[in-house]
């Protein structure tokens, strides 16, 4: 039997990779990217555990607005990591260095 | 079950979305490049914005939608603050942008998103809403910063703020998931009621409400969120800098409100040492960083750090009338961001931006008037009196003092006395010495005239600082 506590354990841990992602990564911006949607899929996850074991609906409703928005926000990252590239032929994170102070 | 009556509530914001895809359309089909159709169609759905609040403006708190959004005074003085600080803007942009022969739809539609994402902001009475409206000013935001394609330091801003942005919204969702978990709703109001009754699991709002104010943070550029906020001024292109720096901190300035006070004011004792440790830190790092630059534009961007920390002593007072004060520090300090950068666009020139200290150097000698509006604008952004800047400092720090926190007072006013530094450089390179540039870009009468208006309302207002904090009194009682 699944307990709600087992869902917030394994949402927590997959929301700890992404955020451990963003930062440990200094390679590639892409992955970057991939660890934001898997922050994003962590929370949904906790949304509908809350959702199923509170019987309450707006839970789910809010997952697929969260869907929604994540779409829209890869669309828009993948976006401006084409610009970047077109300017600097480069989508290392640690190149991404030209303003300081 | 949506009324018709329900509809009528959300009238500016459903007026603001029909403008803003009807431009994208004619934008598209338009033969002029200078988009002068683009521009006033965009001036003038924000006329009919305002027009629209002042006329459903009842006074009164009205809850639609099933309780997701909501009409009261706050979010009527606040939408219609945005619309006037927006028609200015695009009046400064509108010169910049023909000024570097590179006028781009875009930018207005943006724009007029982004606006709509701040007063759905403005008027969430759900989390839901919040998040909505959030991510809609922001994603606008992120475009409007890349929006120079050819731009290498654009695009990189854009980037740093995009990763950072995902990452604080992930942040927040994950403590919206946290708080719903506990109590069960989205609903602001309702969800006030819950945690009250909710007294033994205060570790766990607690956890919470610390990833919601990590979100909060970020979005109005606190100290340790603030590493997008100098890369994006530096790097976006001046027009956008100006959109980013005034405007959407009043949006920011009404989700703290909405979600710390509406939301979650039963745990007021634990967000306020969070948010002491957020603006005394924000203050020093903001203030002694600022001294260092060289680029005007990212000297700025550390004052707005210095400014936002100001900004959430208000709040941490605690009561009704911090908050006014908190509200009448964003409303003056977008007036201030608007006229410096204001300046920098009426001194910039077709690929010269003038962004560096040097470049504002003798302009007294050059063009004396604008000079001084210069120097309204910095001894307003020091604090010095009769200047407006200074009745801002003054209201928060007395609501400060009288919640007693009066160390914190004292670390604020010792933090501005070394802010004044570079402000008042500011006025030494413009009267003090010898212009490297003898040249000076003019710019249209209608810039100069509201550009003159802008900084003598620092002034104006200054001298009767009663009526604005009537207006933030009236909408947060």
């Amino acid at each position: 039997m699944i307990v709600l506590s087992d869902v917030l354990i394994l949402a927590a841990i997959v929301f700890c990779i992404s955020v451990a992602g963003i930062f440990i990564n200094r390679k590639n911006v892409i992955i970057l990217l991939m660890c934001i949607e898997l922050m994003l899929l962590a929370v949904n996850m906790n949304f509908i555990a809350f959702s199923y074991f509170l019987q309450d609906i707006n839970g789910q409703v809010f997952v697929f607005f969260i869907l929604t928005v994540a779409a829209a926000e890869s669309a828009i990252g993948l976006a401006i990591l084409v610009v970047l590239f077109r300017n600097r032929q480069t989508i290392n994170v640690e190149d991404l260095n030209s303003m300081k102070g | 079950m949506v009324q018709l009556s329900d509809i009528v509530v959300l009238l500016p914001e459903i007026n603001l979305l029909i403008f803003a895809c009807a431009i994208l359309v004619v934008d598209t089909f338009t033969q002029d490049p200078a988009r002068r159709i683009t521009y006033l169609l965009s001036q003038i759905a924000l006329l009919v914005t305002i027009g629209l609040v002042f006329f459903l403006h009842t006074g009164a708190s009205i809850y639609v939608f099933n309780g997701t959004f909501v009409s009261d005074p706050m979010s009527s003085a606040l939408k219609a603050m945005i619309g006037i600080y927006g028609v200015v803007i695009f009046l400064y942009s509108f010169e910049y942008l023909n000024k570097q022969d590179w006028v781009k739809g875009e930018y207005f539609v943006l724009g007029l998103f982004a606006m709509l994402g701040m007063m759905v902001l403005i008027s969430a009475a759900s989390m839901i809403t919040v998040y909505l409206g959030l991510e809609l000013l922001s994603l606008s935001l992120y475009a409007m910063v890349a929006m120079q394609r050819d731009s290498a330091s654009a695009s990189e801003a854009a980037m740093k703020y995009f990763v950072l942005g995902a990452l604080a919204s992930g942040m927040l969702l994950y403590g919206i998931s946290i708080l719903y978990g506990i109590t069960g709703t989205f609903q602001l109001q309702e969800l006030n009621q819950q945690i009250q009754m909710h007294t033994g699991q205060n570790a766990l709002l607690v956890f919470g409400m610390i990833f919601v104010i990590v979100g909060i943070a970020f979005k109005l550029g606190a100290v340790p969120f603030h590493m997008w906020v100098p890369d994006v001024y530096e790097g976006a292109p001046t027009a956008v800098t100006l959109f980013v720096s005034s405007v959407p901190k009043i949006a920011a300035f009404a989700m703290a409100i909405r979600l710390l006070v509406n939301g979650l004011e039963p745990l007021m004792q634990d967000w306020q040492l969070i948010l002491i440790i957020l603006a005394v830190v924000s203050m020093a790092i903001g203030n002694i960083t600022a001294i260092a630059q060289t680029n005007i534009k990212r000297m700025l961007a550390y004052s707005t750090i210095a400014h936002i920390g100001f900004l959430l002593l208000g709040i941490i007072a605690g009561s009704h009338l911090g908050y006014a004060a908190s509200m009448f520090y964003v409303i003056t300090y977008a007036l201030m961001s608007m006229g410096a950068f204001g300046i920098i666009i009426f001194l910039s020139q077709k690929n010269f931006e003038s962004d560096n200290l040097d470049d504002i150097k003798g302009l007294s000698d050059r063009n004396p008037w604008f000079a001084f509006i210069m120097l309204i604008l910095m001894f307003s952004l020091s604090g010095v009196p009769p200047f407006l800047g200074f009745w801002a400092k003054w209201f928060v720090l007395k609501e400060l003092i009288a919640s007693g926190y009066v160390w914190v007072a004292a670390a604020a006013v010792f933090f501005s006395i070394i802010g004044a530094y570079y402000y008042l450089r500011i006025v030494k390179l413009m009267y003090f010495d010898k212009p490297e540039r003898p040249v000076l870009a003019g710019a249209s009468a209608q810039m100069q005239v509201v550009l003159s208006l802008n900084g003598i309302a620092l002034l104006v207002i200054g001298m009767f600082p009663g009526l604005l904090m009537a207006l933030c009194l009236s909408a947060l009682l």
